[in-house]
């Protein structure tokens, strides 16, 4: 009996095939969707005039050279096992603090959000400070033992455990955020034909969580690959770190975009891989429209368990960083006696932080709408490919989006170069996919049945986007706009670029604190209002969820 | 529905404000402002230009950032950079602005100011301030009486695993450039295959060196001479000190220096700031602010420091540091990077 129930031959939509819509996507959408994606192109094409300049010998010493191939597979390798390590560590999360009776279910909501906000540099930095080989908050407490040296934590260790402690939330949040939008009648069903929450699980739930596992899995993935803050740290050879030294150290803009594109073009494996990876089952149900409470499952036996794991990872991604903050604060305010000064001007430097990636959090989201639901309502080649492209941008470094921009903006629009809509678009070149992807995930759950009818109702395609679409997407939009904001608020290397000259951000205050001047406590200052100010907005945004998640059930209950 | 209005009443407004902040600030930009790009921080020369404002009574307003990325930012931009200075934290970047024709000369009345070990001979820029390869070392681990004479002796099994260094960084590229310079390429290549093999420990930076001294995680790094001073700064029981050796590229002065772009419409401000900086106020700041080394003639070190004589650099000049390309080779035929 039980095979009957697994996803294939149950009595959904499985197997249909995949009813075409009638209607044509709107010209506005369409419009919308290619401007954007020609927008997104831009660093590429700046990375072929540049790649162009180098003579054809010079290339083929660089692609050739063992290290290149080197470089490669190092990033390959973290990529996969940081990917992997997240999703052993989101998954579980995601399910626990959604499904179950959890105790402080909400709490572990937020705090398990929050290491997104903490800089991977500053992440990285504290970890060494507190697992370093010498001189490290661990080996201290273990000297009395007569431990003299830790094994070191440089490396591939140290760069995969970082970049997964910092970057798994992308996965959390899409998975969360799929957990929710699932029509809770599915899991219902399973169990009321005898299946255990267990194989619920791992039957039904499990193969619908599938398209956010792997566009989070994306996410985190392709950040591991333009990441430069850690590798630099734990002294990792990868890809992003050879581009950067490349510019740093020979100023050759021409050999660093040739690398560039090489990072490029395992950016489009991976999204190949991620395509191949999809199916064409469906992720909706008949359902209304209207969500039904869902149904908590007891932890019974397993809470301690559950309640170690979000302690033990809470510990290390979030306490640690924060502690070692905290102390640098201390150490600079008391013993330093700089008293209240490391905090001079945080105030701006916060409210400018909020706006820009405010600001970058609204018009992405507004640009993702129309390639999300070409992508899902219409899919086609054309629709893929400007899928594709949106995600380009998120595999590049910081540095080469950042530099694409300078040489367009002040060569072809010296108007707006150095101000703030220059700085907005560059967020956007570089964090779209974050809201893409949620907002396609949000979209597979809900059944096209519904536009359609509102279409025989008589409404244009434009108001059923407007009336029906977007508010249903709402959990993808708003997982996706808060991806966007935290990511915006920590940006580096294009935000000290391209901000309009005395714009200060509390990232560009944490990075010239520690830049030249080791002014550690300025630094932390900066890198705690960062962290205040990504709390109380994933605590307004998680609390307008759960409203409108009451609002929700109260209905389906009337 | 009342989401969705919201929804397009915030999208209103983004863009009525996005509109209003681009020509608020096109506007602004219009006034004569001297704009320096700065791969110096904040914190070591914002002071230092807020005074030159007052006292030459120009505006000037700051982009920070990393030097290599500005100096490649100026590329970039090319005809249309709004930069007229570029301060540079090393020779090296300096050296490649005026490479690709992007500086123009500056006056002799600035350029006699300097002591010409620490200026681009054809006049494309000019050092502000000094600052010395040094060894710092954790005085909880090293005795100062086994304290290296010369690098050279890093290489010996007694400093295996000892020694930290910061292959990717620029001041260190540029003491490796001084040490093909003075001693060739072979020698250089020795010395950093003996380093290496004698499992000297990789570091990101200056900074992240002398954290970890201070941690004991290892005992003698190869660093700039004022990073310590930043470190006692915050905590005065910080372990550790400084040791010069001398006469070697070990020791080398490298400079951060000013030059002005080709792309400036206000040369005489450009100059005039520059001029504040070699005043003898502008240059006792660096001394006493940053502990950097004054390089205008006649003026005193920072306290507590060897006179640059005294530690008796390498003759070398600091253009040719800008041949990064054959210290990277060399770095990475020694499997270093």
């Amino acid at each position: 009996m039980a095979e009957d129930i697994s996803p294939r031959s149950a009595p959904f939509h499985w197997m249909q095939k995949v009813g075409r819509p009638t209607a044509r996507p709107h010209f506005i959408l369409q419009l919308v969707g290619v401007m954007t994606a020609i927008a997104i192109l831009l660093p590429l094409v700046y990375l072929l005039i540049r790649a162009a300049g180098a003579g054809v010998e010079e290339l083929w010493t660089l692609i050739t050279r063992p290290r290149t191939l080197e470089i490669t597979l190092n990033s390959i390798g973290l990529a996969i096992t940081v990917t992997l390590l997240s999703a052993l560590i989101a998954i579980p999360l995601a399910f626990l603090t959604v499904r179950t009776d959890l105790p402080g279910r909400r709490f572990w909501l937020i705090v398990t959000t929050l290491p997104l906000a903490i800089p991977t540099y500053v992440g990285s930095f504290a970890l060494i400070a507190a697992f370093g080989p010498r001189g490290s908050i661990l080996q201290l407490l273990l000297q009395p033992l007569g431990v003299e040296r830790l094994p070191s934590i440089y490396g591939w260790f140290g760069a995969t455990v970082a970049i997964t402690l910092f970057t798994y939330p992308y996965l959390l949040i899409s998975v969360r955020s799929a957990l929710q939008g699932m029509d809770p009648a599915l899991e219902e069903a399973s169990r009321s034909l005898g299946h255990s929450s267990h194989s619920t699980f791992f039957r039904v739930t499990l193969p619908h969580l599938r398209p956010a596992i792997a566009a989070g899995g994306l996410l985190v993935a392709l950040y591991t690959l333009q990441d430069f803050g850690t590798p630099a740290l734990m002294r990792f050879d990868s890809f992003t770190r050879a581009i950067f030294l490349q510019y740093r150290s020979s100023f050759n803009r021409n050999l660093a975009a040739a690398l560039a594109l090489m990072l490029v073009l395992l950016v489009l494996a991976i999204l190949a891989l991620e395509y191949r990876a999809r199916t064409k089952a469906k992720y909706y149900s008949r359902g209304s429209g209207s969500r039904q409470q869902q149904r908590r499952i007891p932890l019974g036996k397993w809470k301690g368990l559950a309640l170690a794991f979000c302690i033990f990872i809470t510990l290390i991604s979030l306490v640690l960083p924060v502690g070692v903050i905290g102390f640098w604060l201390y150490r600079g305010m008391v013993s330093g006696g700089a008293g209240l000064a490391p905090f001079q001007g945080t105030l701006t430097f916060a409210f400018n932080s909020i706006y820009a990636a405010g600001l970058a959090a609204l018009v992405s989201t507004l640009f993702a709408l129309p390639i999300a639901i070409l992508a899902v309502r219409f899919p086609s080649r054309f629709s893929t490919s400007l899928e594709v492209c949106s995600y380009l941008g998120f595999g590049m470094p910081g540095i080469v989006v950042a530099l694409s921009l300078v040489y367009f903006g002040a060569n072809y629009l010296p108007a707006l170069y150095q101000k703030l809509p220059i700085l907005i678009f560059a967020y956007l070149i570089l964090f779209l996919p974050q809201s893409v992807g949620m907002v396609r995930n949000s979209l597979l759950q809900v059944s096209p049945t519904l536009e359609e009818s509102a279409r025989c109702l008589g409404r244009t395609s434009w108001q059923t986007i407007r009336d029906i679409v977007i508010p249903l997407v709402r959990p993808g939009i708003i997982s996706g706009a808060m991806l966007i904001f935290l990511t915006a608020i920590k940006e580096l290397p294009a935000t000290l670029l391209l901000a309009p000259i005395g714009f200060r951000t509390l990232a560009i205050q944490v990075w010239l604190a520690t830049a030249e001047d080791a002014a550690f406590s300025q630094a932390a200052a900066a890198a705690l209002v960062i962290l205040a100010v990504c709390t109380v907005s994933t605590l307004v945004i998680l609390s307008q969820e759960y409203r409108q998640g009451e609002k929700n059930g109260v209905k389906s209950r009337g | 529905m009342a989401t969705v209005k919201k929804f397009a009443q915030l999208s209103a407004g983004v863009v009525a404000l996005l509109t209003t902040w681009g020509v608020g600030l096109a506007g602004t930009a219009l006034a004569q402002t001297l704009t320096i790009y700065s791969g110096r921080g904040e914190a070591l020369i914002g002071p230092l230009i807020e005074q030159a404002e007052q006292d030459l009574g120009i505006d000037i307003e700051v982009r920070y950032g990393d030097t290599a990325e500005l100096a490649i930012a100026i590329l970039e931009e090319g005809s249309n950079s709004p930069a007229d200075i570029f301060f540079g934290q090393d020779a090296g970047a300096l050296g490649a602005l005026a490479r690709e024709g992007r500086t123009v000369e500056l006056s002799d009345d600035l350029l006699s100011q300097v002591d010409e070990r620490f200026r681009s001979p054809n006049g494309q820029w000019v050092g502000i301030s000094g600052r010395t390869r040094v060894i710092n070392y954790n005085t909880d681990l090293v005795d100062p009486s086994e304290l290296p004479d010369s690098i050279w002796e890093l290489t010996e099994p007694e400093w295996r695993g000892r020694v930290g260094w910061a292959p990717t960084n620029g001041s260190f590229q540029a003491f490796v450039t001084a040490l093909r310079l003075v001693e060739g390429d072979e020698r250089a290549l020795e010395w950093l295959r003996g380093m290496q093999e004698n499992d000297t420990i990789i570091y990101n930076n200056n900074t992240a060196i002398v954290e970890a001294l201070g941690r004991g995680e290892v005992e003698l790094g190869l660093v700039n001479n004022y990073y310590l001073y930043r470190f006692l700064a915050e905590d005065p029981d910080f372990p550790v000190a400084q040791h010069y050796t001398r006469g070697d590229a070990g020791s080398m002065i490298n400079v951060a220096g000013v030059a002005v772009l080709d792309t400036t419409d206000q040369p005489e401000d450009a100059e005039a700031f520059i001029q504040y900086l070699l005043t003898p106020e502008g240059q006792a700041f660096f001394a006493e602010e940053t502990k950097e080394y004054p390089l205008v003639v006649g003026i005193e070190p920072p306290e507590d420091q060897l006179s640059i004589d005294e530690i008796n650099p390498p003759r070398i000049d600091l253009s040719d540091l800008a041949d990064l390309e054959g210290t990277l080779e060399l770095l990475q035929e020694a499997g270093v990077l």
